[in-house]
Parts: C-alpha cells; structure tokens; sequence
C-alpha cells in the first residue's frame, strides 16, 4: 500500500503528473468571483464561506478521473488485481494520494484565498479545519466514481454528473463549519456531521470501489 | 504444483468465447496457445490468471501464484526503468534482484526513463516486472511483440530459465519461440451457439 501510494505521489509531481493543478484552479475560481460579483466588501464576505467550499469541490473534481484512468490505459491496473495487495487497500493508497495531492493542499491553502474574498477574521481558521476534515470525503467519494468510470472512453464528464449530488452534504456542512465560524457560533454540529461523512467513505468507499473495479476489469 | 483446468468455458463481454477446455500443465513444463486472431487467446488467459470467473469449470493449481502479462505493460513513462521495477518489487514485498537488469538486457537504460523507451525497449522492461515479482506461474498474451530477434532469445532463455525452477508457463504466441513445449490450438474449442450461454437462465 506504501508503495502504490508513494508511487502516486511521485507520479503526481513529475512532469505532467497535474500535482499544483487543482490549487491553481481553486485560486483561479476564486478569484474571478468578486470580478463577477463586484467589490462590494459586504456580499463578499457573505458569501465567501460558500465559494471557498464550491471552488474546493470543483478543484478536487478536476483530478479524480486521473485516479483509475491512466493506470487502466497503460495496464497496470489488471496488474496491480493481480498482485498480493487486495484491491480494497489499492484504491485506500490511491484515494490518499489524491487527497495528499488536492485536499491537503486546498486546506493549507484556503485561508489565504479566504482573504482574496473578505473572508471575516474568525473564518480563516475554521476554513482550513473543514477543508482538512471535509475533503478526504471528496477524494473517498471521487474514488468509487473514479471506479464506476473507469473503462469508459471520455468518462470524465460522466464522472463528474455521478459524483456531484454526492458531494452535496460535503458541501452543506462544510460551508455551515466556515459559516458558523466565521460568525463565532459553536461549529461542534457540522464539524460533527462533516467528520462523519469522511470517516463513513473512509470505511465504505474502498470496498465499493474495488468491487466495482473487479466488474470493470473483467 | 500443476496446473488443471476441466470444462472451462470462458467469456467475453458475457458471450461465451471457448468452450469445453481441459488440460493439464506440470511444474516444469510450458503451453503454446495458437490460434487464428480473435479466437480467445486473451480471454482464456486472463480467466486463467483470475481476472475474469470462468461460466463453467475450474482451474486449478494456481492459487496465489499467477502473474499475467498483457499487451499492455503497465510501465509508468514518467518514472525511470529502476523506479517502474522498484515499484513493482515492493507491492510484491521483495527487493529487485540485481541480475534482472542483465538478464533483460537493461543495465544501460536503469536511469532512463520510460517514456524514452523504444517499443522493444518498453517490451523488454514489462518483461521484465515477470522477473521482479517472483510469481511461479505466467500467464503471456504475446509477449514478444515489437521484441527484435535478439531480444525473442533472450526471453526464451529467461523462460527456460523459469521452467528449470519449476515453474509454469502458458503462452499465447504466433512465433516460434524454439521452447520445447506442447502445443495446443484452440480453434476446436470456439464456443458454439449450444454453449451455455449467460442469458439462458433468462428464456
């Protein structure tokens, strides 16, 4: 597992690997936001917790079809069935990747693009926790779509339609964490209910994934 | 450690492809699968490694031990010839032996990178995760494609080599590969429209 991890990662960041793609889309998003809403400090900061979260979820949207896809391409995924691993910890080290890849650095990231939009003083923290809790649901989630997809020509788009709707109770709550931060009320409920929803994929999503990747190889 | 299969029926996209497969390979010895294009060469073999449950019948003998080779190599081209190998290695758990790089004539292409291969060389290196992960019994869907004649050799040899340990080969190939080995064509096992099919239970 160690090693389908590192080997990931070594991957993302080589040439071509899209290691950096996802956080530069995230600041792209975000910063295109207050040119179409206009400078208005006052609905900037309204609806900053709100943007941070969608743009987080589109960045991490942009790598996920890379998961299973390239590894298909070239044929080691049949290769990687076939070895001692069990499918189940192939697609743990590779969701992990993505998340390392993305979601790590989305989170350590945000509060600095939470300033690009006015974000209010007491949010800055809070975006980076629901960002470190909320976005290994997305890369777990992404995963089993990742799975679904995987023998499809051009599934990334079909990708995306599959995983969205999924994605929104991340969203709910995730936006509720900054929301509530920022304001200074008690976040223990969303944090609460975001921390559920990472460690609930965290246990199913490697299982129903792999199951459907043993489908698709066939 | 043998090989049996008995009655295999295998499938493709859920059409049965062969039908009515029995044959015994024995530690030591290697299978040539021939036949025409498209009869089933991959199906069978990829049912024989496990990707694919079999409709009908069983394998047997294989256990924990197949490794499969396919068209495809499973080369990473942004990782160099040593990081592929290493890589394989450690999912394996075992160390990359020294000799490998010898024995697929890659000592001068370690550092290179993949993607910097020719299609042989890029052969040569898939063939070469075979002489990584220690698996007994192989599993080849054409493994000499785009292999120059010096190359086909060299892997024959490595095959005899494999074969003397006791190991297991079954081949698909359309060369001669000048291994003593048996032969056997499938085109007599093309599953017919009596063959079991998967939507039978379905009238």
């Amino acid at each position: 597992m160690i090693a389908v991890l590192r080997r990931d990662l070594l991957l993302a960041v080589r040439a071509g690997g899209g290691f950096g793609l996802a956080l530069v889309f995230f600041l792209i998003v975000v910063i295109l936001v207050p040119f179409g809403v206009g400078p208005n400090t006052g609905v900037l900061r309204q609806i900053a917790p709100g943007i941070l979260w969608v743009a987080a979820l589109l960045a991490c949207l942009l790598s996920l079809d890379r998961i299973f896809a390239l590894d298909f391409e070239d044929g080691s995924l049949p290769l990687l069935a076939l070895s001692p691993l069990p499918l189940e910890g192939v697609v743990l080290a590779k969701a992990a990747a993505h998340w390392m890849t993305t979601g790590l650095p989305l989170a350590v990231a945000a509060p600095v693009f939470g300033l690009l939009l006015n974000l209010s003083p007491n949010g800055y923290f809070w975006v980076c926790v629901s960002l470190l809790v909320g976005t290994p649901a997305l890369s777990l989630i992404g995963a089993f779509g990742a799975a679904l997809t995987v023998g499809i020509k051009r599934g990334g788009l079909l990708l995306s339609l599959l995983v969205l709707p999924l994605y929104v109770p991340v969203l709910i709550f995730g936006a509720q964490v900054v929301q509530r931060g920022a304001d200074g009320l008690s976040v223990a409920v969303p944090l609460g209910m975001l921390a559920v929803m990472s460690l609930g994929s965290l246990a199913l999503m490697p299982f129903a994934a792999a199951a459907v990747l043993r489908v698709n190889l066939r | 450690m043998t090989l049996t299969v008995s009655d295999l029926t295998c499938v493709r996209d859920g059409v049965p492809v062969l039908g009515g497969l029995s044959f015994e390979v024995q530690a030591g010895t290697a299978l040539i699968l021939r036949g025409p294009n498209g009869v089933g060469k991959t199906t069978l073999l990829r049912c024989l490694a496990g990707l694919q449950p079999p409709l009908k019948g069983t394998v047997q003998g294989v256990g924990e031990d197949a490794a499969y080779a396919s068209h495809a190599d499973g080369v990473k081209t942004s990782l160099s010839v040593e990081e592929n190998l290493a890589f394989w290695a450690s999912v394996y758990g075992l160390a990359v032996p020294e000799d490998v790089y010898q024995t697929f004539d890659l000592t001068g292409l370690r550092s290179r990178s993949a993607g910097t291969l020719s299609a042989g060389q890029k052969r040569r290196l898939g063939l070469a995760r075979l002489g990584v992960i220690g698996r007994r019994v192989l599993f080849l869907d054409e493994p000499t494609v785009s292999l120059d004649a010096f190359s086909v050799k060299m892997f024959a040899g490595w095959i005899r080599g494999h074969l003397q340990a006791g190991g297991i080969a079954v081949i698909a190939t359309h060369i001669d590969l000048g291994l003593d080995a048996p032969e056997l064509d499938l085109t007599p096992y093309i599953a017919g429209a009596d063959a079991d099919g998967a939507d039978e239970a379905f009238l």
